[in-house]
């Protein structure tokens, strides 16, 4: 009972991760190999999810931002992780300085959020004062600036050539692993000081300013570490795939995340997680009819954009008819015993 | 450097750039969209002109027209299966909705059409040039330039001499008064998506006279050259939008001759910090409305 009042904060945190990690030991019992490599992109992509919502839910602006984010951890870490030999074969025309730079793999996915968080943190302080259709252009333009960047820059990222020979480090537990920090993470940041003044000043900016938050400095703060999560979830992603064109990280992958988040509901850490568990699973059904249609050959000029086709339509509707998503507001909590009592709801509400 | 061949090809640029960012200002100035989906609408018009010229015997000039048609139906029916729904939701549930609106329409197009680059069948005019002044000038480049004269003409009376006009400016001022004075919200809506796939029409017919072919992710960089184009010239502004357009045409070009050789790849990601710059600096472009609407906080 003592042990059960001590966990009551880490109720969702802790139902989250049980979700995860029953998820996974179901995957490994299966044995699989395509279910495991599904599910390890999985819990991939729920942390870029979480990343995403960390800022988006709490300070309630769109970033397209992101995927740019974790294009720069990815090409970072693994411009660490490559041995010499691997880096000159797959680009002939590195920086000869970035040549012997080799460091095992925890320490260059780090690095690769630091440098993502580190730009993030240097470019984006000025755009923090901007809202609405001003804050989406400025992040979309970020976008595009990183992509550009990392599609012409050949001496670093190979252009806009396929850099391969990445050694596939994440494994199933290594992604398992990462999700269940960055749950973590993304919970209490939503419950710090931090999180709440972000929330405060998403719901009412002028009565929050008026109590002395500095809104800027909290956005900047939620900013910077939703790209270092970005930037660690582009690492781990590049050791997975192991090889990749700035192509991975644009509009496609943007659009993908976003319907995730979106769906799931933007407001709760819960709904990044549920998002992506459902986008996931419908994007391989819809895959795999795709590609079944394929192989039938049915119609001449294939079977392409399905996938995508399904879930733009299905982003709409959420959109129409339940605007915060699948979770609402809400959190998950730990299924109740019959008779418990109900604790008292906290007092602060949300949007 | 800066001679006759470069001015008309700079005016010619700045023509289709200013016809561009106006159709997306169009519908900014009211609903405060910025609407991802446009770039589609050019695509749309363009896979019209490969559709029309490659199956059916009709003249050139029925197709554009059906082109036109086409993009401002695709930009009605957007509108009112999509935006009016989320429209009194949120601003952010309607950006995500274009977003996704555009996801749909590019894989639609995947879907039904192909993948591949469709070649879209061209008059001549569009492939001889013509001497003036010791040098030679593509035809394309002079209809170009005619054609944004001849809009901004008609759009300028539209907007001065109808009352849907004159609605539309109003809302565009102040969309709430507007409707408090009796004028009925979805048709000024209507109206300026219907201008807006009209311009994503006729900016088809000249992008497509640019590259000759269509494909299903065509409508990408003609979106982001409206963004840099609307944000230069002030996002609330019908002029601000067609200086944008010309300002930015001049801007490309002039980075193209300037900059060395290794950094005129980047120059779109130069473009796009300069847009960060003004939003930042002076968020009302450089064209001041008269009823700037407060974007920063």
């Amino acid at each position: 009972m003592k042990l059960a009042a001590r966990l009551k904060p880490l109720d969702t945190p802790l139902t989250l991760v049980a979700v995860v990690v029953v998820l996974a030991l179901l995957v490994q019992l299966m044995g699989i190999d395509l279910l495991t490599r599904i599910v390890t992109v999985m819990f991939v992509s729920i942390m870029l999810v979480l990343g995403l919502q960390l800022y988006m839910g709490n300070s309630g602006i769109l970033n397209f931002a992101h995927i740019g984010f974790m294009g720069i951890g990815a090409y970072t870490a693994v411009l660490f992780s490559m041995t010499p030999e691997a880096k000159v074969l797959t680009n002939s025309d590195l920086y000869p300085f970035l040549v012997p730079l080799h460091l095992p793999f925890v320490p260059s996915l780090l690095i690769g959020g630091l440098v993502a968080a580190l730009f993030a943190a240097l470019i984006s302080y000025p755009l923090m004062r901007l809202s609405d259709a001003a804050a989406v252009i400025t992040s979309f333009a970020l976008l595009v600036i990183i992509h550009v960047v990392l599609l012409h820059w050949d001496r670093v990222s190979n252009g806009p050539r396929t850099l391969f020979g990445v050694d596939n480090y994440t494994t199933l537990w290594v992604s398992v692993v990462f999700a269940v920090i960055t749950i973590f993470a993304v919970y209490f940041f939503k419950e710090s000081r931090i999180g709440l003044r972000l929330r405060a000043s998403r719901d009412d900016r002028y009565a929050a300013a008026s109590i002395g938050i500095n809104m800027v400095v909290m956005r900047w703060l939620a900013f910077v570490a939703s790209a270092f999560i970005a930037g660690v979830g582009g690492g781990l992603w590049a050791h997975f795939i192991t090889s990749f064109t700035p192509y991975s990280f644009y509009l496609n992958a943007t659009f993908v995340v976003l319907a995730m988040l979106v769906i799931g509901g933007p407001y709760s850490v819960s709904g990044a997680v549920v998002g992506t568990l459902v986008v996931t699973a419908a994007r391989e059904v819809l895959r795999g009819i795709e590609n079944q249609v394929n192989i039938m050959q049915i119609f001449p000029q294939g079977f392409f954009g399905f996938t995508e086709v399904v879930l733009s339509v299905v982003l709409i509707l959420i959109l129409v008819f339940r605007p915060t998503g699948i979770m609402g507001n809400r959190e998950l909590h730990w299924p109740r015993r019959r008779g418990e009592a109900k604790p008292a709801e906290p007092t602060e509400t949300e949007t | 450097m800066v001679n006759l061949e470069f001015i008309i090809n700079t005016l010619s640029l700045g023509s289709l750039y200013a016809m561009l960012a106006l159709g997306l200002v169009i519908v900014y100035g009211i609903l405060k969209l910025v609407n991802f989906a446009y770039g589609e609408l050019i695509m749309v018009g363009g896979y019209t002109m490969y559709l029309l010229t490659f199956y059916t015997p009709l003249p050139w000039l029925t197709v554009v027209i059906l082109a036109v048609v086409a993009a401002m139906l695709t930009s009605l029916f957007t509108e009112l299966v999509a935006f009016r729904p989320v429209r009194e939701k949120s601003l952010t549930a309607m950006l995500i909705t274009s977003f996704a609106v555009s996801t749909l329409l590019q894989n639609g197009a995947l879907l039904i059409i192909s993948p591949r680059a469709r070649a879209v069948t061209l008059p001549q005019i569009f492939q001889t040039s013509v001497m003036i002044a010791g040098t030679s000038v593509p035809w394309r480049n002079i209809l170009t330039i005619l054609t944004c004269i001849l809009t901004l003409i008609l759009l300028t009376l539209l907007l001065r001499r109808t009352v849907l006009g004159i609605a539309l400016r109003a809302a565009a001022d102040n969309f709430t008064m507007t409707r408090m004075l009796g004028v009925p919200a979805n048709t000024v809506i209507s109206t300026a998506f219907a201008i807006s796939g009209i311009m994503a029409g006729i900016v088809s017919i000249f992008w497509i006279g640019r590259s000759g072919s269509v494909t299903p992710t065509l409508g990408a960089p003609p979106l982001l050259v409206a963004f840099v184009a609307t944000v230069i010239g002030g996002m609330n502004s019908l002029t601000g939008a067609v200086v944008g357009g010309f300002v930015y045409a001049i801007i490309i070009s002039l980075l193209g001759v300037i900059l060395p050789p290794g950094l005129v790849e980047f120059r779109e990601a130069f473009m796009f910090a300069f847009v960060i710059l003004i939003l930042v600096f002076r968020p009302e472009g450089l064209i001041r409305s008269k009823t700037s609407v407060e974007r920063i906080g």
